[in-house]
């Protein structure tokens, strides 16, 4: 297990009674949520429970209907400014790596940092070079996306992410789309930019990497958040049924 | 057969059987796979034989290429009478356009390729500098071509004709409705109702018209539609009408490019905090145009002959020329050669304008390992 040190209570995501819809569908019911600077949040849940969609909220890919999302002090709303700013300090990290195809992967890297930051180029190529080395994959700076493998595709991706130097990063399923060999990869990297501080919110089924670094972590169903707690209680002794029924289902194979 | 054994995991690469690869192979197996294919492949190459002979013999070797009549060439031989378009070359490259100043033709057309080279190859040496060349030719070909600046002769437009018209209908239209076509594309994307409105009964307007329908607008009523005052000379009507045409036609092709793009794209754009513009110039537009290529091609290929067309309004394009060379006693009957040599020149160019779309598909491709 990972210690945390750099947990601090100063909260830097506080989600408040938040309600969404598709259509006339209630995707998410009355979210109330707060997670502290350094925290590690491990979301999990059936397919369908919008575990996904919360995230996806926190950087507003998805829009909320009712209730207050807060990220860094700055309230999620349809003003553009604030929107700009927050996507700068929240990095994301996608299922389909969504890399720019057209680009090598150190353009995709600076790409942003150059358009959104005004880094000079030198100093954004930089900063990546620094970046792909920790995700260690340095040599392929030239390349593009589609010469890559899955799992080394993915840590461009959070490489790219990490870029913007944001204070938040969010993980929606990221090892789900990749071949179980390269699973590790991308989770050994994750774990290591936890043991840097980052405040983390993952949407996963790897147990495993919850147990390992989470500092709590979520169970949702329905739309809900059923249960949280910190993943010694979460898996030893889960309180709610659906919980337990969750778990019986996705360890006992 | 005895198959050699090896240790698990020692296996090694062998080459193919023999007779499947190289020239003896792709033989075998695409000329003679089967019996009815090898006589398909023999009655095909028989056929060929007779063919290439007979089209050498008209062409070349029977061919008269000077002579001063159709009935001076017969006298001469029984092959083609190219001297219908030896005599006349002049008008079928230059039109009407004055013989002392044909040079001015000359110059703007091959420094056109200057000008276009750092467009259509980015990895050029000094691309910058002739970028600046690029950015400049318009005005110095405008100036070139009409006159009546720094001391050179004004010509009439209405003395324009032959493969210049062309290449300057074409050239204008290829180069004014690509942006076009882009903004339209985007306009029809737009979240913005007044632009996406607007956009859409553009191109479906221009869509839904027969283009001569827009060259007789051009050549009688545009000027009705313009500010009081204006008075644009047939030339930019008629380019205005092709601009307008094709742009249309590329909007939607581009439309396509970018419906194609996955969603994903533009989240992870959103994620990283890129504005609208941002968006569109570093992630759609290059992805977009990347796989509309082939389309966009296809619609400049479709202008560039469509410029044969303006006929129908009195201008002398080769087509035009060519009637007029027909239409000269001397020459009266010779149609298989004149039309052969417009489409010659049609051929030429437009296959130049594929082979390159071919080659930046595949420069663009960035799949490759």
């Amino acid at each position: 297990m990972v210690v945390n040190k750099n947990k601090s209570s100063k909260p830097v995501i506080e989600i408040k009674e938040m309600h969404k819809w598709f259509g006339n569908f209630h995707v998410l019911k009355n979210i109330s949520l707060g997670v502290n600077q350094g925290e590690r949040i491990v979301i999990c849940g059936p397919s369908g429970s919008g575990k996904s969609t919360l995230i996806r909220c926190i950087n507003r890919l998805e829009v909320h209907q009712q209730g207050d999302i807060i990220v860094n002090n700055v309230e999620l709303t349809g003003d553009l400014k604030n929107l700009e700013a927050i996507r700068s300090d929240v990095g994301m990290v996608f299922q389909s790596f969504n890399l720019f195809p057209h680009l090598t992967v150190l353009e995709n890297c600076t790409l942003a940092p150059i358009w959104v930051k005004k880094l000079p180029k030198k100093e954004a190529e930089e900063l990546a070079m620094e970046l792909l080395t920790r995700v260690k994959i340095p040599e392929q700076a030239l390349k593009y996306p589609g010469q890559l493998s899955g799992g080394q595709q993915q840590r461009v991706a959070i490489a790219r992410s990490l870029c913007m130097q944001p204070k938040i990063m969010l993980f929606d399923e990221p090892t789900s789309a990749l071949d179980p060999e390269m699973i590790k990869e991308v989770l050994d990297t994750m774990i290591e930019l936890a043991e840097t501080g980052m405040t983390m919110l993952v949407v996963t089924h790897e147990m495993g990497f919850a147990k390992k670094v989470a500092d709590s972590v979520i169970f949702m169903d329905e739309g809900e958040i059923i249960e949280q707690n910190d993943p010694k209680n979460f898996f030893n002794n889960p309180k709610n049924d659906r919980t337990k029924l969750f778990l019986s289902q996705i360890l006992n194979h | 057969m005895s198959e050699k054994t090896y240790k698990p995991g020692n296996y090694p690469d062998l080459p193919p059987p023999p007779g499947t690869v190289g020239v003896y192979g792709w033989i075998r197996q695409n000329l003679f796979s089967s019996i009815s294919n090898s006589l398909l492949t023999i009655i095909s190459v028989v056929l060929l034989y007779y063919l290439i002979d007979g089209i050498i013999g008209w062409f070349f070797l029977d061919a008269v290429f000077d002579a001063d009549s159709k009935i001076a060439c017969r006298k001469i031989d029984d092959g083609a009478c190219w001297a219908v378009i030896t005599r006349r070359v002049g008008q079928f490259v230059y039109g009407f356009y004055p013989e002392a100043e044909r040079w001015r033709i000359d110059i703007t057309f091959l420094t056109m390729f200057i000008a276009f080279a750092p467009l259509l190859y980015p990895d050029i040496p000094k691309r910058k500098w002739l970028l600046y060349f690029s950015v400049f030719y318009p005005f110095f070909a405008f100036v070139l071509i009409m006159g009546g600046y720094f001391g050179l002769q004004k010509i009439e437009y209405s003395l324009f004709g032959g493969f210049m018209l062309t290449v300057i209908l074409g050239v204008c239209g290829i180069v004014c409705s690509l942006p076009l076509g882009i903004l339209l594309a985007l306009g029809r994307q737009s979240n913005l109702t007044v632009v996406r409105t607007l956009s859409v009964c553009f191109i479906e307007f221009m869509r839904g018209v027969p283009l001569i329908t827009l060259l007789f607008v051009a050549s009688s009523m545009l000027n009705y539609f313009l500010p009081p005052g204006t008075n644009f000379s047939i030339l930019v009507r008629v380019i205005i009408m092709f601009t307008f045409f094709s742009a249309a036609y590329i909007a939607e092709v581009i439309r396509g490019g970018i419906q194609a793009i996955p969603k994903g794209q533009y989240e992870a754009a959103d994620a990283l905090g890129m504005n609208y513009w941002q968006k569109t110039r570093f992630i759609t537009l290059p992805q977009a145009l990347k796989i509309s290529i082939p389309g966009i091609v296809n619609t400049f290929i479709g202008l560039y002959k469509d410029t044969t067309l303006v006929v129908v309004i009195g201008l002398l394009d080769p087509l035009g020329i060519g009637r007029a060379a027909l239409a000269d006693t001397k020459w009266n009957g010779l149609s298989t050669e004149t039309y052969l040599f417009v489409a010659l020149f049609f051929f030429v160019s437009c296959f130049a304008m594929s082979r390159y779309s071919l080659w930046l598909e595949n420069k663009l491709n960035t799949d490759k390992k």
